[in-house]
């Protein structure tokens, strides 16, 4: 039996089918769009010709309500493509689909960064890999991918380069407003006084650091969140500091330039889980399989 | 519903908005309040309350004034009604709940100031508020910086705004402040009203307005029931309803929910299913139609057991010692005088964050999450709140200490945030499972 998890971000939509070993079978990622239910739902299609089937879905991320009522409210005819319909959807937040997510990468990990288009957010685990604590970004984009995506733009750089293109400045660079408007027009008048576009780059990077670090040390509390089951004897230790990693995912975990600011500012590993981006809709996934396997007990 | 035009027309109001508010307010309420499943039969009383909370309420105020009683408005808890009450005075609690004519305020108030404040100048300035129309004084009072400047506009704009000064520290000096307002304002009281308040006269609205906060402690009581047997939005309500309503009928009404509740309790009858996570709201006051985070809770399978804010138990904590005096009591002035350090002795205990310190409302919040069961506390700050704001991070370290779960949360009275808020708030009661 599979499970369907989804994660329908500002920025893009993922869906992960596991097998009943919580293995990834399928992974798909799409732009969000307009219209991201439509999106979802051909993205379900696109499985359905795979030959893959599922037994529920889960769906995470800023459309998962969006998404359960539609779903539910689909005609099983005339719907979208003829799509099969699962009598099963339902929704869980990206906080604990990431947490859980990262528990199957990371069965150690206490800390998650994870930074998507328009939130971040800081998780501490207990050592149940469970919920502990979370911070998140308010209302306004400020430190997150679109953040980043826009200043790249006006710097003419790629969001896939513009991480590269920041760790080659030679120097770094003070950007004050996190304001994505008022950084917009802070880095035009750097560009019109001549600065060097890496340099502004690394700045932005630095300065959207200094505020995860900042939501993570809220969450983080060095010793308590070091204490976990020793490996062997099953009873809590304290780790050493050094032991203490951070799990960073959602898109900007991609950026290079990002995990090696995070990573020095902190003074410990920032680890990044392949495909960083699908880890809420594998969680989801996830969560999806063993709500299953608790009704049936 | 009968047809109130004409009254709020005589009041002043601007009819085209006023409408355009009941409109609002009746909406969410239907889908807020009336959407709710399994409420006791005794909200009834509330829901005819809520929707004639400008009607019928307003007209009885009228015809109280119509009989030469005054109406006294108020913002802030630390107002004493025993003082209205004994001089046959009727205290409202004044509307500042929800946003409205945004940039009309902000001609008076910068635009980082909280909601609640913008609210009271909003209705002001909307025309929108019959209450604060048939008030013949309004208190304000000295408790943040925000309200206390604020004030200094408010009064260009009504001509009888009365301002109470409050203390910041629990000290005596600051609680021979308190009893000296508190004197200050029974002269004001007096002088508006033409009634001298008496021994007997302050005894009675000692005993009227304890028997309100009582008829609520029951009411607070029986929500620690597992199952508790009244959803938080509905207790919200009460406590809302608390600041309008005539006392007697007020008192009349909770305490008929309480029969009922009780025979819920009994029969093991909850609004939820007994696992349902609970939680204490703690924070700013939340005043009607304020119920944005109330719903957000409550539509994500979590209950609200408690609030520890002026609208709850902050507000309502404590009675004024009724002991003193009687009908024998010779010495007017000396009794009265005991009874004003009773009042100043009960109001002085709220633990309002204007104060510093304020340890006692941190151990109040501690000790209400261990009473209520609560599974964990949500801190409600309004935006640009400075005191609650920055209790926040005391409080919420009191509570870790404790090793209860907290959520702290800052929004306002605006929906663009719900999607956020209701992220923050189902992740934190998916922590609570």
């Amino acid at each position: 039996m599979n499970y369907a998890g989804i994660d329908i971000g500002s920025r893009t939509i993922e869906v992960v089918v596991v097998n009943s070993s919580g293995e990834i079978i399928c992974s798909l990622a799409s732009d969000t769009g307009f219209d991201p239910i439509a999106e979802s739902l051909k993205m379900f299609y696109a499985i359905e010709e795979k030959g893959v089937k599922y037994e529920s879905i889960m769906a995470t991320g800023y459309g998962r309500t969006l998404f359960e009522i539609a779903y539910a409210n689909l005609d099983p005819i005339s719907n979208f493509n003829k799509l099969t319909l699962i009598n099963n959807c339902s929704t869980v937040t990206e906080i604990k689909a990431h947490a859980r997510g990262v528990a199957a990468f990371f069965p150690d990990a206490a800390t998650i960064l994870d930074i998507g288009g328009q939130d971040s957010k800081a998780i501490a685990l207990n050592e149940n890999g469970r919920v502990k604590k979370f911070e998140m970004n308010d209302r306004c984009a400020a430190g997150t991918g679109k953040f980043l995506e826009i200043m790249a733009r006006t710097l003419g750089f790629t969001i896939d380069d513009f991480g590269k293109e920041a760790l080659l400045a030679q120097n770094d660079l003070t950007i004050n407003s996190m304001c994505t408007v008022f950084a917009e027009s802070e880095v035009t008048s750097l560009i019109a006084k001549g600065s060097d576009r890496r340099e502004i780059a690394k700045g932005l990077h630095i300065s959207v650091m200094k505020r995860a670090a900042s939501m993570i040390s809220r969450v983080r509390n060095i010793e308590s969140s070091i204490i976990r089951p020793d490996k062997i004897t099953g009873q809590s230790v304290k780790a050493d500091a050094k032991d203490d990693f951070i799990v960073f995912t959602g898109g900007v975990a991609k950026n290079e330039c990002m995990v090696k600011l995070i990573s020095e500012k902190l003074g410990c590993d920032v680890l990044v889980p392949d495909n960083p981006q699908t880890i809420g809709a594998f969680g989801a996934a996830l969560i999806a399989l063993e709500q299953q396997s608790k009704d049936r007990v | 519903m009968s047809d109130y035009t004409q009254m709020w027309k005589d009041l002043g109001l601007n009819l085209e908005a006023h409408d355009m508010l009941l409109n609002v307010l009746g909406n969410a309420y239907k889908d807020i309040y009336l959407a709710q499943k399994n409420r006791p039969e005794g909200m009834g009383y509330f829901d005819f309350v809520m929707s004639e909370v400008h009607g019928l309420r307003i007209k009885e105020l009228l015809d109280e004034k119509a009989q030469g009683r005054k109406i006294i408005g108020s913002y802030c808890v630390f107002v004493p009604e025993e003082i209205v009450l004994a001089a046959n005075a009727t205290l409202v609690g004044l509307c500042s709940g929800a946003d409205f004519a945004v940039e009309e305020v902000e001609k008076y108030l910068p635009r980082n100031t909280c909601a609640l404040i913008k609210s009271a100048f909003g209705f002001k300035l909307g025309k929108v508020c019959p209450y604060l129309e048939s008030a013949d004084m309004v208190v304000g009072e000295n408790t943040c910086d925000g309200k206390k400047k604020a004030y200094e506009s408010l009064g260009s704009l009504i001509d009888n705004l009365y301002v109470m000064d409050l203390p910041q520290m629990k000290s005596e000096q600051g609680k021979a402040l308190l009893k000296g307002e508190y004197y200050r304002f029974k002269q004001a009281v007096e002088k508006l009203t033409g009634v001298a308040i008496t021994a007997q006269s302050l005894k009675k609205a000692i005993q009227t307005v304890n028997a309100k906060r009582t008829a609520i402690h029951r009411l607070s009581e029986l929500r620690k029931a597992v199952p508790t047997p009244i959803s938080g939005l509905d207790a919200l309500l009460a406590n809302q309803v608390f600041f309008y309503d005539n006392p007697a009928r007020f008192t009349e009404s909770v305490n008929k929910i309480c029969d009922e509740l009780e025979k819920r309790i009994q029969d093991k009858q909850g609004a939820v299913p007994a696992k349902t996570p609970r939680i204490l709201l703690s924070g700013c006051p939340m005043a009607v139609p304020n119920w944005k985070l109330p719903w957000i809770v409550e539509t994500s399978e979590a209950v609200i057991v408690g609030e520890e804010s002026c609208v709850g138990e902050r507000g309502t904590r404590n009675l004024v010692d009724e002991s003193i005096g009687g009908v024998n009591a010779t010495d007017n002035d000396e009794m009265i005088d005991k009874m004003m350090d009773a009042i100043t002795d009960r109001y002085f205990k709220v633990d309002c964050a204007i104060f510093t310190p304020n340890q006692e409302r941190l151990n109040h919040i501690v000790e209400m999450a261990e009473n209520y069961k609560a599974d964990g506390v949500i801190h409600y700050g309004l935006q640009f709140c400075q005191p609650y704001i920055m209790e926040s991070i005391p409080v919420e370290k009191a509570l870790e200490g404790k090793n209860i779960p907290t959520l702290r949360v800052e929004t306002d009275y605006g929906m663009e945030d719900a999607g956020q808020l209701k992220t923050r708030v189902q992740a934190f009661i998916e922590q609570l499972r």
